[in-house]
């Protein structure tokens, strides 16, 4: 801390305190740098974190509202009989509207233009209607349907009208319409309940992440049924039986090393043991629970352990000497007292299950899956690879359903994080 | 009985069970004494009765379910006509996959051929009768040994010490999972790996300079000859790896270190679960911020200096995989600044030291070995990362060090040679299981060396 003093150039012996003095100005200046340095640290790191919830809110709030368009249907009972209302070309009686809509429309190509307008799934809206109240048969109704996805995109100023008509997905007339519709009070952007209520599909307006939710809910209901009691009763037996030999010195070291082995490996076992070995069906919530269990077993046991370990060592001697047996001990005393810390462990592992896509992707769950799954060993794909699906996606539209869904993953995390951390909050006890 | 239904049925008679066996001790202990004659109390009789039932009921269940599929596949094998049986294995395969999706009914097939279809009834009988075969035993088994067990219950039995002695032994099996786990681990990417070892040499693979796993699929194919040399996905691990220490370990440890000993109270309560939450983010969430928002960013900026910069440059990825560790080596900094002892701090403000000199000088000396073990860590949790580099790093496997350019990286490689048809006759299947064991290999080295650091560390000032 003393800087170098040129000795030759000094006539007198100088004090410290003048050395010190002359270097201060200095050294109050590195502090005040470093201070700056690990400040802007902070600041940077937080300022990573807005962008990435605004960019992903900014980008995806827009897909819970869609575009509809109100036609003026005519059940047409020369198009739907009464034995074919399941497969009556329901598509007509859209065309048909349109065309009356838009009477001077002529030639294939214009035509072909105008029904693009719409979603191809305005059909099964329209079979819905009929298998749903037969009598609409042979009357007209005003029915708001989905409109495609290039519409909603030019709607939402995604596409922009000013590009020369090559370049744009909508061409000049298309446009026209839309404008048309739009004045009459026919076109709207509607809550997106498909968004939350459908399966994946191919057509970004009829895509929704309810397949994905509940390949999610069916794979750590696994998960959690599993790894809880699990890691409960291993986290039980290392910490309250198990003598500290060898043995148990070899299970400590291998669940610290599992916490850290990148959850690709996971998969791989997954893949290789699972699938391989064992025969168990591919894609299914079932083998990718097994695997999260797998994965989230020592967060869970580590959880389990520091919550054992805090439980003071009087309460153990207290239910020992009155004559309680060691399980007793256990069972009665020390594990309710632990119980919040180890739930608090198992959220949070949970919460980290939901995030997980790499060893998933590996067992199968990758596949492109329009059923919601209804069991275990259904087909499904969870939440986090349905994202990843969609962001691969070359529809413009598909980037605002990834983000929209990934907002909804956020909730889902929230909920979860803020169930721990309300748990910790209620439940929490200083000895 | 479906399998599901069946094990809600065994769960359902092992609680009965427990109650019958309670009602027993109950009526052994008599009205008038109480419960007082017995050796334990009445609902240690009820769930001895209810392990003793439950536990070998769910095991034949399991087993059962575990190799049902290979025996009813046998046996509908051996029914199959010759012409079919003589298939190649993988061809056969492919049959039994037919069967299995005709009988399940998920896949109506083009007018399966006749032997097919047959097979698949048959199939679908076997699974049948082995349904309700299972039932039948599991369900006879639980009543037979409820029976037998409750004539064993009398007043001196010793049931408490028994029941104990059963969930010992339960805990002692669910503590050893994390060992059967690491076992799985090795020996499922070991057997593989040595598969494909047989095919490319070890040293091709580890020290090979083209990498290019696309098989010819005729002898005869130009091109796509597969080469299998590992070099150019490591060395992009690496870069990549590289790029998010560059921005993680100064942020993250600066952070840290201004947090633990600058910030107020008020700054550190929020600040501090707020870098957290970065941890917490799902990664396939910074896979999608690095492909949609940062990777056009740094190309546009790129353009504008006049620099090629490939649309999924290593940058991109590296960068937002260095915000994601931000949290790793920030709370373990943390842990390891505070570990510092006062007297440190107070023997360097004595001497005249101003705050960043005592940091510099005295505490981060003093929590290094714990820093570097943090960062170990990191390092590991970075080269394991798969979805940010799967969604936003390449797949060309490009031999550079220059972080503008397209690298591919070893989890990179293992998603995309594993999702899709997997041969498992195939060396790029099989590739992917190598690379995996590398994987498995360098992460435990680091994770190894890093836990040893730290709990000297640890040691060291407790």
């Amino acid at each position: 801390m003393n800087s170098p003093i040129d000795t030759a150039a000094a006539p007198e012996p100088q004090r410290t305190i003048d050395i010190v003095n002359r270097s201060l100005k200095r050294r109050y200046r590195a502090e005040r740098r470093f201070r700056f340095y690990g400040l802007a640290a902070i600041v940077l790191s937080l300022m990573f974190l807005a962008l990435l919830f605004v960019s992903i809110v900014a980008k995806g709030y827009s897909a819970f509202w869609q575009t509809s368009i109100r036609l003026p249907i005519v059940f047409d009972p020369a198009v739907i009989q009464q034995d074919t209302l399941v497969n009556a070309d329901y598509a007509a009686l859209v065309r048909e509207a349109l065309f009356k809509k838009f009477p001077q429309v002529d030639g294939r190509q214009d035509k072909r233009q105008l029904t693009a307008l719409m979603s191809s799934g305005s059909v099964y809206r329209l079979r819905d209607m009929v298998l749903k109240d037969p009598d609409l048969v042979g009357r007209g109704a005003e029915v708001w349907l989905l409109a495609d996805d290039d519409v909603d995109m030019l709607i939402k100023g995604h596409f922009r009208r000013d590009l020369p008509e090559a370049e744009r997905r909508v061409s000049d007339k298309q446009i026209a319409w839309i404008e048309q519709l739009e004045s009459e009070g026919r076109l709207e952007r509607r809550f997106n309940t498909t968004f939350l209520s459908a399966g994946d599909s191919r057509e970004p307006e009829l895509a929704g992440v309810w397949g994905a939710v509940s390949g999610s809910f069916f794979t750590l209901l696994i998960t959690l049924s599993l790894s809880f009691p699990i890691g409960v009763a291993a986290a039980v037996y290392l910490e309250e039986f198990a003598r500290k030999n060898r043995w148990t010195d070899l299970i400590e070291v291998n669940i610290n090393n599992l916490a850290a082995v990148p959850s690709i490996v996971f998969g791989l076992l997954g893949l290789a043991v699972f699938l391989n070995f064992f025969g168990l069906p591919r894609s299914a919530p079932l083998v990718g629970g097994l695997v999260l269990t797998l994965m989230t077993l020592p967060t869970i046991i580590i959880a389990s352990r520091s919550a054992l370990k805090a439980v003071p060592p009087s309460i153990r001697e207290a239910a020992l000497g009155v004559g309680a047996s060691k399980m007793q001990m256990v069972v009665h005393h020390v594990l309710p007292l632990a119980l919040p810390g180890m739930l608090t462990g198992t959220i949070i592992g949970m919460a980290r299950a939901l995030g997980e896509s790499a060893p998933l992707l590996m067992i199968g769950m990758v596949a492109f899956i329009v059923d919601i799954p209804k069991g275990f060993t259904d087909s499904a794909t969870v939440l986090p690879v349905q994202i990843y699906l969609w962001s691969d996606s070359p529809e413009r539209a598909f980037v605002e359903r990834t983000s929209a869904a990934i907002m909804v993953l956020l909730a889902f995390l929230v909920v979860m994080n803020a169930g721990a951390i309300i748990l910790r909050k209620k439940f929490e006890r200083r000895w | 009985m479906p399998p599901a239904y069946l094990l809600i049925a065994l769960l359902g008679l092992s609680t009965a069970a427990y109650y019958f066996g309670r009602r027993k001790a109950f009526a052994l202990s008599g009205r008038a004494e109480g419960a007082a004659k017995l050796h334990s109390r009445p609902t240690y009789h009820g769930a001895l009765t209810a392990l003793w039932c439950g536990i070998p009921a769910l095991l034949i269940f399991g087993f059962w379910l575990v190799f049902e599929n290979q025996v009813i596949t046998h046996l509908v094998v051996k029914e199959l006509p010759e012409a079919i049986r003589s298939l190649a294995p993988d061809r056969m395969n492919l049959v039994i996959n037919d069967i299995r999706n005709i009988e399940s009914g998920s896949f109506a097939s083009q007018a399966a051929e006749p032997a097919i279809q047959a097979a698949a009834d048959h199939y679908h009988r076997l699974r049948s009768i082995s349904n309700h075969a299972l039932a039948a035993v599991s369900i006879a088994l639980l009543t037979a040994i409820a029976v037998l067990v409750r004539g064993r219950i009398t007043a001196g039995l010793r049931a408490r010490n028994q029941v104990e002695a059963i969930l010992t032994v339960l805990l002692v099996a669910c503590s050893t999972i994390a060992i059967f786990t690491t076992i799985g681990i090795i020996l499922s990417v070991l057997y593989e790996a040595i598969r494909f070892f047989k095919v490319i040499p070890i040293t091709q693979f580890l020290f090979g300079l083209d990498w290019s796993p696309q098989m010819a699929i005729r002898a005869d194919q130009v091109g796509s000859s597969g080469a299998f040399g590992a070099v150019p996905v490591f060395l992009g691990t690496i870069l990549i790896s590289a790029i998010a220490m560059v921005v993680a370990v100064p942020i993250g440890l600066m952070s840290a270190i201004y947090l633990s000993e600058y910030a107020g109270k008020r700054l550190r309560a929020v600040a501090k679960p707020l870098i957290e939450v970065l941890a917490g983010i799902p990664t396939v969430v910074y896979g999608f911020f690095a492909a949609l928002t940062v990777a056009p960013v740094i190309r546009d900026w790129g353009s504008r200096l006049g620099l090629d910069v490939a649309s999924e440059s290593a940058l991109a990825a590296g960068l937002v995989m260095g915000i994601m560790i931000i949290p790793f080596v920030s709370s373990l900094s943390d842990d390891f600044i505070n570990a510092v002892p006062q007297s440190l701090r107070d023997g360097a403000y004595s001497l005249g030291a101003t705050r960043s000199e005592t940091i510099r000088q005295v505490i981060v000396p003093a929590a290094i070995p714990g820093i570097i073990g943090g960062v170990l860590l990191a390092v590991s949790r970075a080269i394991g990362e798969t979805m940010i580099v799967v969604m936003a790093a390449g797949l060309s496997a490009n031999l550079t060090v220059n972080p503008l350019k397209a690298v591919t990286t070893v989890t990179v490689q293992i998603v995309t040679l594993l999702v899709g048809d997997q041969e498992f006759d195939s060396p790029k299947t099989l590739a992917a299981f190598a690379l995996g064991l590398i994987l498995f290999i360098v992460t435990l080295c680091l994770n190894v060396i890093a836990l040893y650091v730290v709990r000297k560390y640890r040691e060291q000032y407790e």
